[in-house]
């Protein structure tokens, strides 16, 4: 059986991308940042994923407001990148596992979340990011994919609470997948931030910490906020936060954290990299 | 149609602000593409009628100022690939939303680091 062997949530800024390009890992911005994937690249070398879950929000490049997905799901053989607008590297297509991707989604359905499925999905830095951040140096990538999207541009947008539950049935899905497939989980954005209005630039370091620490001990406690009280507290676009909380759903029972780091800022952003094991192991034993 | 009470100096992007903002954020979006961005640089007047913007949205692409354009429907992910056109960044677009120059607003995210 497939087996979730742990999440990383980080961000996922633009200029990240950039940074990589340039090469100013090591410049006293972006160190702090970057340092924080040491930990995450000697736990990938240890335990070897085979397929990444990427729980992400899309800005603009595959979806636009005429058809906009609440909750998506890709099921294609390959993703490709492609241009943004704003001048960063365009990475080499991933490869996805078709046959997972309609296994989530058939439980998806019958678990009554009834989401988009795509056979084509654009991924954008949300997406590509995280993963040029885990496996550096534009090497082949190891792992397969599956692109889960959820809609943080036009409101409303899905609760919190609904995307804990997104992420909890997610989480059975992928462990009720007949194929022995080790898998990480990511949930990529946040954390907070503010782009747009007269508030822009806005930050709240005590929030972000906060969340940090729920999304360890408490997970409940970040399902429980409304949309309003998270843009309150974290910006417009720290809504982000819902693809975290989805993907500390899908490990569910208890984790461990590996490593936390949390740097301000990186672009406009409260910059955080989380990397959590999942103690409960075997799952698919422990579930009978 | 709302969000609950306003926050201040943060636009929700609702319904009625995409009802309002469609054309606007239709050409934005277009503006993935570089023979687009192309495009509208050679010819602006030709580019915005193409997707039928509104005046207050033609006069907002103008102005290039960004809180003119998210009252007139625009939503800053898309906007930001029209700031994109002109090479800047997220940074560039808060230091001219809050009236702060950008050291001023790279030392505003800094200090919140603190």
């Amino acid at each position: 059986m497939a087996r979730i062997i742990g999440g990383l949530t980080t961000s996922h800024v633009p200029s990240i991308g950039k940074a990589i390009a340039l090469k100013q890992q090591q410049d006293p911005y972006w160190k702090p940042f970057f340092d924080a994937f040491h930990p995450v690249h000697d736990w990938l070398a240890r335990e070897k994923p085979d397929v990444a879950v990427v729980i992400y929000n899309d800005h603009g490049l595959n979806n636009f407001l005429d058809k906009m997905p609440t909750f998506a799901v890709g099921a294609a053989h390959e993703y490709h990148n492609a241009d943004e607008g704003w001048g960063i590297p365009v990475l080499k297509p991933f490869r996805g596992n078709t046959k997972l991707s309609w296994h989530i989604i058939e439980q998806l359905v019958e678990n009554e979340f009834d989401i988009t499925m795509c056979q084509e999905v654009a991924v954008d830095h949300a997406f590509t990011l995280p993963m040029a951040l885990m496996y550096p140096g534009g090497i082949d990538w190891p792992v397969a994919t599956v692109p889960v999207m959820i809609n943080s541009v036009q409101h409303p947008l899905p609760t919190a609470r609904r995307c804990y539950k997104l992420g909890q049935a997610i989480g059975k899905a992928i462990e009720s997948f007949p194929e022995d497939l080790k898998v990480v989980l990511l949930g990529t954005g946040g954390l907070s931030h503010q782009l747009d209005g007269t508030r822009a630039g806005f930050i709240n370091k005590p929030f972000d910490l906060w969340c940090m620490d729920k999304m360890l001990n408490d997970p409940e406690a970040l399902a429980r906020l409304t949309n309003h009280e998270i843009i309150e507290k974290a910006g417009s676009q720290g809504v982000e936060l819902m693809t975290w909380i989805a993907m500390r759903g899908a490990m569910q029972g208890q984790v461990s954290q590996l490593s936390a780091t949390y740097h301000v800022p990186i672009s406009n952003t409260g910059g955080a990299v989380m990397l959590l094991e999942n103690n409960s192991v075997p799952r698919a034993i422990a579930a009978e | 149609m709302g969000f609950g009470a306003p926050i201040p100096g943060t636009p929700v992007f609702t319904g009625d602000a995409a009802a309002r903002g469609y054309a606007l954020n239709k050409m934005c979006f277009s503006f993935n593409s570089k023979e687009n961005r192309d495009a509208f640089l050679a010819d602006e007047d030709a580019y915005c009628a193409k997707y039928g913007l509104s005046a207050e949205h033609r006069e907002a692409i103008k102005s290039r100022n960004v809180l003119q354009l998210i009252a007139a429907g625009g939503n800053v992910y898309y906007l930001a690939k029209f700031a994109g056109i002109f090479g800047l960044s997220v940074q560039d677009i808060g230091a001219q939303q809050t009236g702060m120059s950008l050291d001023a607003f790279k030392a505003h995210l800094a200090a919140q680091g603190a």
